[in-house]
């Protein structure tokens, strides 16, 4: 994190939608250079923010600025420097890939020397030289979303908002869009990125976690981490179904949540695991194996949800 | 700005160029249509078929029988011997008209006095059906006077008692012949160009809203009033272009006279193209999907072309009805066409209908413009 001027900032911004609170007083500030995350379930106000920050829709309250300019006095002044990219980019299928990429350069009075040097690199990096003059509806669903990307950064901006963007997106395609972004972050970009992939949280700069349309908790992964109370317990065991309601109510278990191997275990603090074993024992569970883990960003979401749900 | 207009015309125009259908779509069904109304669409009456009972068997019931069939407007349907034949052949749809010459019928006529005929008509097309009655009344009329007459000359009543009757001197002007098809060619322009205008627009916008791609192009710096420009231009194009080729069909092939002034005509139809173009940016604008801006544009187009007077006299609709007609611009652009093509009237005559036209698509453009960006939201 540095410590430089943010080129977004989101101050006490809140939309409703009738009696719906979707986002409550939300701030923060994204310098060049970061990948920010919004985790948080369904609902949680995410792509709303992100339609507020891109500047398609008002909020009631609020204020954000972009690279010094007010979005919601000066709209079209601000969308110069933004990129949007929701979770299915809005392509003419009928038109050809260059077209396409013709077309939103065009929008943003990108001059055609800028275009072409930019739009040739971008489609390299991504492998997509060869179909130029295909028709974006007959590309494949990553392909697609690489077009768009590529007709969401021609105009070079300097905030990059992604809603959702991997969303359904073969894992190849997805680590190659990732190698995009961390490109961008390198070039001084701000990024704000949406997303429902915990290990794709993993990766970004910064994590503001939303539940209700408001921040409940905004650090560094590492540091929301730091923040998880209690422990983590990774019981492996061949039938995790029948060890978890075994583990229910026991004393000092927080949650559970179910993994390939067996279950992870939220407990109040560390020294747990002699009681979880013997619990399990009791109930006939087979276990192979007990040991304290750090938390995944899986975990942690669970965990701050909850107790954001149930302060103590 | 200019740019960003253009921008998107080139677009549109690049997908119209590779869209095959959307082209065929735009030529071929208004010329069809064109030609089906110019055919189809009459008011005139003629072949009725008809089942004819002579139960007087004289000279003058098979005078007047053939005065009825040499007329064109009744065909022989079926042989009838008894009156349930004519009443069966009505029923089964058979015949429209049936027609019982009474026994006693020449016998009446011979004394000078008023024979009766009896008609049977089935009402189900009561349009078609007054007409036909019409024409019935129109021949057995001519026919009685001709035999009243040659009667009084042959019995030599008529020295002395000359029979009185009125004449009336027609003349019907613009259209002498009464022919239905130059009252209906100029008027399918208007409704074919409402129809596909209102829906190519509707569905344009909706399809981008559909697709995703009008959030997009709403991130970019335009500005709305630059995007509806540049997503309604090409289709005021495409009306103009439209009205020419129907119109040029029209006169063409069905012989319309276009009497009236080129110029009138073409700021006629670019006022009624402002209100077909912010008709359907107001139905985009309350539809989400494609299939909601069909039956929206079904529900509004219709009751359009009702309350027009394309073919239901407004005169002839209730006071509430007639009102709503003032709001329908379609109303309005017939009136123009229809004396732009027939009278050869000018703006001296239709200053109204422009004044009228010009404010429906003010009041339309502004109310679409507002709510297009509040349904951006």
């Amino acid at each position: 994190m540095t410590p430089s001027a943010p080129i977004v900032e989101a101050r006490e911004v809140s939309k409703r939608f009738g009696a719906l609170v979707a986002v409550d007083r939300l701030s923060f500030a994204v310098p060049p250079g970061e990948i920010f995350g919004l985790v948080g379930p369904d609902g949680a106000g995410k792509t709303t923010t992100m339609r507020m920050l891109a500047g398609v829709m008002r909020p009631d309250g609020g204020q954000i600025v972009a690279d010094g300019v007010d979005v919601l006095a000066h709209p079209e002044q601000a969308k110069r420097h933004i990129s949007y990219m929701p979770q299915r980019f809005g392509l003419y299928e009928d038109l050809t890939v260059d077209e396409n990429i013709r077309f939103y350069a065009d929008l943003f009075d990108v001059p055609r020397d800028v275009r072409e040097t930019r739009a040739a690199a971008m489609l390299a990096a991504s492998d997509m030289l060869p179909f130029r003059k295909r028709l974006a509806g007959q590309l494949s669903g990553g392909m697609k979303q690489k077009l768009g990307l590529t007709c969401a950064l021609v105009h070079t901006p300097k905030v990059v908002l992604l809603d959702e963007p991997t969303t359904g997106v073969d894992p190849l395609s997805r680590r190659e869009f990732w190698q995009i972004l961390y490109g961008l972050r390198a070039e001084g970009v701000a990024l704000v990125i949406s997303t429902a992939y915990l290990d794709e949280a993993e990766r970004c700069d910064r994590l503001a976690l939303l539940h209700g349309g408001r921040m409940v908790h905004c650090d560094t992964p590492a540091g929301l981490k730091a923040r998880m109370p209690g422990a983590m317990l990774e019981v492996v065991s061949p039938e995790p179904r029948r060890a978890r309601d075994a583990l229910a109510g026991q004393p000092g278990v927080r949650g559970v949540l179910l993994i390939g191997i067996g279950l992870h275990v939220h407990v109040d603090a560390a020294g747990r695991s002699a009681g979880i074993a013997a619990a399990l024992a009791a109930a006939g569970v087979p276990v192979s194996e007990i040991a304290e883990v750090a938390p995944s960003i899986e975990d942690l979401f669970v965990a701050l949800l909850d107790n954001a749900e149930t302060p103590a | 700005m200019l740019g960003r207009i253009l921008h998107l015309l080139i677009k549109e125009f690049l997908q119209l160029r590779r869209d095959k259908s959307a082209r065929f779509r735009l030529l071929i069904p208004p010329i069809v249509q064109m030609v089906l109304f110019g055919y189809a669409a009459t008011f005139e009456v003629f072949n009725v078929s008809t089942v004819i009972l002579d139960q007087d068997r004289s000279q003058e019931s098979r005078a007047l029988e053939d005065a009825f069939l040499r007329s064109s407007r009744f065909a022989l349907a079926a042989p009838a011997r008894r009156v349930a034949d004519v009443r069966d052949a009505v029923e089964a749809s058979d015949a429209q008209l049936g027609i019982v010459i009474p026994a006693g019928f020449a016998e009446l006529l011979r004394k000078g006095q008023t024979a009766p005929l009896q008609v049977l008509v089935d009402g189900t097309n009561s349009n078609s059906a007054l007409i036909a009655l019409g024409y019935v009344g129109q021949i057995a009329g001519d026919f009685g006077q001709t035999y009243a007459q040659n009667l009084a000359e042959r019995t030599g009543r008529l020295q002395g008692k000359p029979i009185v009757s009125v004449e009336v001197a027609e003349r019907y002007w613009y259209n002498p012949n009464l022919n239905s098809r130059w009252f209906f060619v100029p008027g399918v322009i208007g409704t074919l160009t409402l129809i596909t205008i209102v829906n190519l627009t509707a569905f344009a916008i909706v399809r981008e809203r559909e697709v995703g791609t009008l959030e997009q192009i709403l991130v970019t710096p335009i500005r709305p009033f630059e995007f509806i420009i540049g997503k309604t231009l090409p289709f005021f194009l495409i009306g103009l272009l439209e009205v020419s080729i129907v119109a040029g069909v029209g006169m063409a092939w069905f012989r319309v006279p276009f009497r009236g002034n080129p110029l009138v005509l073409l700021l006629g139809t670019c006022l009624f193209l402002f209100a077909t173009l912010a008709i359907g940016l107001l139905i985009s604008t309350i539809c989400r999907t494609q299939q909601q801006a069909f039956s929206s544009n079904f529900f509004v187009l219709n009751p359009m072309f009702i309350l027009s007077g394309f073919s239901f006299p407004i005169a002839s609709m209730p006071p509430v009805l007639q009102w709503l007609t003032y709001v329908d611009p379609l109303r309005y652009y017939l009136v123009i066409i229809r004396a732009t093509f027939l009278k050869g009237v000018g703006l001296e005559a239709l200053w109204p209908q422009m004044l009228a036209l010009a404010a429906i698509a003010a009041v339309l453009l502004a109310a679409a413009v507002l709510r297009f960006r509040k349904s951006l939201d």
